[in-house]
């Protein structure tokens, strides 16, 4: 990866970081406050806006899950480099 | 980053309460050849491992990460109703007296955990060799834990662990092969 494309990449993974903590800073309040229902409904908006920005992230950069939780082009492409200590 | 699935990745079940054999468990839970020491060892080896193999070293190491649940939940139902006296009577007396019910990453003899269990050459070969060895080993464990119970439902659970040691000791043989292949390629430059 290079470029406009590198750029691109560091930006979305920023993004899914950014959310990622805002979720799991969410998670654990809810695990203490689990009768907050402001912050239940941000939690579900939050993990549904999630799933579209992994999505999007997926088709362009490959799959962020194993196990089959993410979709894979042939050759599998899970095994390909970047790994997060790479980039 | 990691995930937690709020799931075993195998149904555990036990028959009776039987802290002997959780005793005997604990060989797998915080023992040299055990399942922390597993996922230790291989998450630990993908930094300077050649890129071809991280991916399996990933999956493998995580999976064990799920094996040593199994594992904690085995001892866990195996011990949860015993008494101090039939603590005592099984070898867990100090286990006992220092830990109440609480698993503790210690092996059979009640030895912690270290992490001189593990090894990280830095040597594809070395390591990779290291870690066949150690689901051999692993392997071996099962069996003889198969062996010293007559409770049906927990050797099932047993039984796929020692089955998933065979699976793993075969994907690390072909990376051995995957690696060859690599270091023999004639590159010109």
């Amino acid at each position: 990866m290079a470029g406009k494309k590198q750029e691109m990449y560091d930006e979305q993974l920023l993004q899914l970081q950014e959310i990622d903590f805002v979720l799991l800073e969410l998670n654990l309040y809810l695990d203490t406050h689990p009768g907050d229902i402001q912050a239940i409904q941000q939690y579900n908006q939050l993990a549904m806006k999630r799933k579209q920005m992994q999505m999007e992230f997926e088709a362009a950069y490959g799959p962020l899950l194993h196990y089959g939780q993410s979709y894979t082009k042939y050759p599998f492409q899970w095994i390909e480099s970047p790994w997060p200590w790479q980039v | 980053m990691w995930l937690y699935e709020k799931k075993l990745q195998y149904p555990v079940k036990v028959s009776k309460c039987d802290p002997m054999m959780a005793k005997y468990l604990m060989e797998q839970y915080g023992g040299a050849d055990g399942e922390l020491s597993a996922a230790l060892r291989y998450l630990n080896q993908r930094y300077s491992i050649p890129n071809e193999v991280i991916g399996l070293l990933t999956d493998i190491g995580t999976e064990e990460f799920s094996h040593l649940e199994m594992i904690a939940t085995m001892i866990y139902k195996l011990t949860k109703d015993a008494t101090p006296e039939q603590l005592k009577a099984a070898g867990l007396g100090e286990h006992y007296v220092m830990h109440d019910h609480a698993l503790y990453y210690q092996n059979s003899a009640g030895d912690a955990f270290t992490a001189t269990y593990l090894q990280a050459k830095g040597d594809p070969i070395a390591d990779l060799y290291e870690d066949i060895a150690a689901e051999e080993k692993a392997r071996a464990t099962y069996q003889w834990l198969i062996d010293m119970t007559d409770d049906v439902d927990l050797q099932d659970g047993l039984k796929f662990l020692r089955e998933r040691e065979i699976v793993h000791s075969q994907r690390f043989r072909e990376a051995v092969e995957i690696l060859k292949v690599e270091r023999d390629k004639q590159k010109f430059f």
